[in-house]
């Protein structure tokens, strides 16, 4: 019996062993990160597994490449482009995009494992703060010097840490067939588009579609705020910077640590003539999706959809014909905003992991080149996925994309376009607290003080959050 | 043979010992350390001290998430086993078509909770919207949503465990106690509810530790909207970890915390239920 005791508790001290060790095993290997971690962490468990990996890998000329997309709407084009790549250059590319919503925990959650990411993504700013330490410096890299102006990438130190990759352009998109149709009628008090320059026409145009939106044949002047994850950066994001956009621009800075909200009030102007007149009810807007407001403006429901360029993807094809998209500045209401523009800006930057293998670090800075430079690249990022790029080498290939083109003809009128100032803001939290907030002041279950406190008192919590060490 | 068993038996517990220390005891204590550090990805972690546990009452979302949680396990253990019981009962007394209903009321059962969270989303959203409404709205509504989510998953699976404990009742001592004149009442109450006890120790486990681990069902159905109000403790635990940068370590403490006390309501439940358990 006694023996059996010893047995088992031996067994029991090895099995434990075991487990800790290959527990050291893994984080051993990310802290020292000459070594590559995939290689040793495998090792420790399953070193069969790792011997039968190595010559696959060394075909590949050592190197190999995983991005992990954050934009869903280009998922399918991504992948394809890799494909291509792989076909050209025998080097494997594995694409993976991030449901919406959820780069940030996929991110995580990938870069723990051991063939993490090469390539990510972060969204400016406060994305980069948290994921600094993996990004490689690609100062001297083929992509930074395609970039047109060292004043689109996130460098910190001296490093070139991110490099966006589009820039992108958002407003209040519009249906120019409805809209001169309502500007044709009697009731109408505004008859041209050039008199739609400030939050006061704004808001009579979308009342007076309201009001006799049986006549026009839609369901409402705008489509629904929704309030679900896959719609609700529309409000708390991306319109969210143009107070912040005005407090900067008041105070001539381009970040704090205390926002005060002078610009709440034309917040909440834009919020209500949103929620008020739109294709639903505001008690209705915590279930509606990104999708739903992408269907009522593309099925012509709607008149106007805030949203940017890149939803470009999600409507074209159906009820509202290419020449009928338009896009406004978002008016809210400040002084001298006759001269605004539209929102432009980039929150997508690539970054390539620095604690990958050497090997991959080329690979994936190869890809990238080749992307920004082969015809196919160019082809598939400006004309497949629609982005305009920051880039020298795509002088002759700009998209087709109507709403870039909108764009375009602003910057021609000498409009001032409006910054994205939400890459500083302090945390995803702070995002959420704001959301909730307004979508609980929308439904009438909380009051406007809410949104107020979720602005100004926790921008200043959450910047000190994470800013502690 | 059987002194060669006891010989070699750490020789076949090995493989097992080894897959759960692997699977299960390493995770867990790795688990613990970490909820000790401050960590973006947990394969390089600084050891902090108590920092995070000190966090995690800095706010009031997770005591918010555990009185939710507690009152919806409450409403659920009750509601499950009394009802469950009770289809227990009618279906063992040998109507037709027994079998087919057994099977209807145990097939919701086989279903992943993400699928159902959606498929309840939609349906109990068609309801709302007649009100102008959604499940969304208000907690309330996510928190009966979630309650009719759960009974319809796991009322199912418990009638058949209970299924199990009546037939197993000898028929003589429900005859015996006929003979000697009680009434049904009676030999519901003194006969075939001590008998099924072990049934119902299960039974109120499984829903007890269901209720506090509900998650799949949460994220599908509200994800904690609005404002965090319908947010369990599973789920909470989740969106501090991954919702929130700086905030990994904190959401490993409250699930360390969270093991604590699924725990000791466990056994402490499992104790109780156990004394009043007769043997024949």
């Amino acid at each position: 019996m006694r023996n059996v005791k010893r047995w088992l508790a031996l067994s029991m001290v090895a099995a434990m062993a075991a487990g800790t060790l290959a527990g050291c095993g893994g984080s051993s290997s990310a802290a020292e990160s000459a070594a590559p971690a995939s290689s040793a962490a495998a090792e420790s468990s399953a070193p069969a597994e790792s011997e039968a990996e190595a010559p696959a890998e060394a075909s590949a000329e050592g190197g190999k490449v995983y991005y992990l997309n954050f934009k869903p709407e280009q998922a399918d084009q991504w992948v394809a482009l890799a494909e291509k790549y792989t076909e050209e250059t025998g080097v494997q590319v594995d694409v993976q995009t991030a449901a919406s919503g959820t780069y940030e925990s996929t991110l995580k959650a990938e870069m723990a494992k051991s063939d993490a990411p090469t390539m990510f993504q972060v969204n400016g700013p406060v994305g980069l703060a948290s994921w600094k330490d993996y990004c490689y410096d690609m100062s001297g890299s083929k992509v930074y010097a395609d970039l047109a102006s060292d004043d689109y990438a996130l460098i910190e130190d001296g490093k070139v840490q991110g490099i966006p990759y589009v820039i992108e352009t958002y407003g209040i998109i519009y249906n120019k067939a409805i809209l001169n149709d309502y500007f044709s009628k009697d009731y109408a008090t505004i008859k041209s588009i050039d008199e739609l320059n400030n939050f006061a026409a704004l808001k009579t145009v979308a009342e007076e579609i309201q009001a006799n939106k049986d006549d026009l044949g839609v369901e409402g002047a705008f489509t629904s705020s929704g309030m679900d994850s896959s719609s609700d950066w529309r409000f708390k994001t991306h319109l969210a910077n143009l107070p912040i956009y005005y407090e900067y621009k008041d105070k001539g800075i381009g970040a704090t640590d205390a926002i005060e909200g002078t610009y709440l009030d034309n917040y909440k102007q834009i919020w209500d003539l949103y929620i008020n007149n739109a294709t639903c009810e505001p008690s209705m807007i915590s279930s509606k999706t990104g999708e739903d407001a992408a269907s009522e403006f593309a099925l012509g429901e709607a008149v106007f959809y805030q949203n940017g360029t890149w939803a470009y993807n999600d409507i074209k094809d159906n009820e509202v014909a290419d020449e009928d998209l338009g896009m406004l500045p978002i008016y809210i209401g400040a002084t001298g905003e006759e001269n605004q523009g539209l929102c432009t800006g980039s929150e997508n930057y690539w970054c390539v992991n620095s604690k990958a293998d050497p090997a991959d670090i080329q690979a994936t800075l190869d890809f990238m080149a080749w992307v920004v430079e082969s015809d196919a690249g160019r082809e598939a990022l400006a004309n497949e996925m629609g982005f305009v790029t920051p880039f020298t080498t795509f002088d002759e290939y700009l998209p087709a994309n109507p709403l870039v083109q909108a764009n375009a003809e602003y910057t021609k009128a000498g409009k001032t376009a409006v910054s994205w100032n939400f890459t500083t803001m302090p945390s995803e939290n702070w995002k959420n607290v704001l959301g909730s907030a307004l979508l609980e002041y929308a439904q009438g279950t909380g009051d406007w003080d809410a949104v107020k406190t979720a602005f100004v008192d926790g921008w200043a919590t959450e910047y000190a959050a994470a800013n502690a060490q | 043979m059987e002194k060669a068993i006891k010989r070699y038996f750490p020789i076949f517990v090995l493989p097992t010992m080894l897959a759960f220390t692997i699977g299960f005891i390493a995770p867990f204590l790795l688990g613990v350390y970490l909820s000790f550090c401050k960590f973006t990805t947990v394969t390089d972690a600084r050891f902090i001290g108590l920092a995070n546990y000190l966090k995690i009452f800095e706010e009031n979302d997770f005591t918010h998430s555990l009185i939710f949680t507690v009152l919806f396990t409450i409403v659920t253990v009750l509601l499950i086993n009394v009802l469950a019981f009770a289809v227990a009962m009618l279906l063992t007394k040998g109507f037709k078509g027994t079998n087919v209903f057994r099977t209807v009321f145990f097939m919701p059962n086989l279903i992943g909770g993400i699928i159902l969270g959606y498929v309840w989303q939609l349906l109990l959203n068609g309801i709302l919207a007649m009100f102008d409404r959604t499940l969304t709205y208000s907690a309330t509504y996510g928190f009966w949503g979630l309650v009719i989510l759960t009974l319809w998953q796991q009322v199912g699976y418990m009638m058949v465990i209970y299924i199990a404990g009546i037939q197993n009742i000898p028929g003589e001592l429900i005859e015996a106690a006929k003979i000697d004149g009680a009434t049904s009442p009676q030999i519901l109450k003194n006969v075939i509810i001590p008998m099924v006890m072990p049934s119902i120790t299960i039974c109120t486990f499984l829903t007890l530790t269901n209720g506090f681990k509900l998650f799949d069902q949460n994220l599908a159905l509200t994800n904690g909207a609005p404002s965090k109000a319908s947010e369990m403790l599973a789920l909470n635990i989740y969106n501090t970890f991954y919702g929130r940068t700086g905030y990994e370590g904190v959401g490993q403490s409250k699930a360390v915390i969270f093991f604590i006390i699924v725990t000791v309501i466990a056994m402490v439940q499992n104790k109780l239920t156990t004394s009043k358990e007769v043997q024949q």
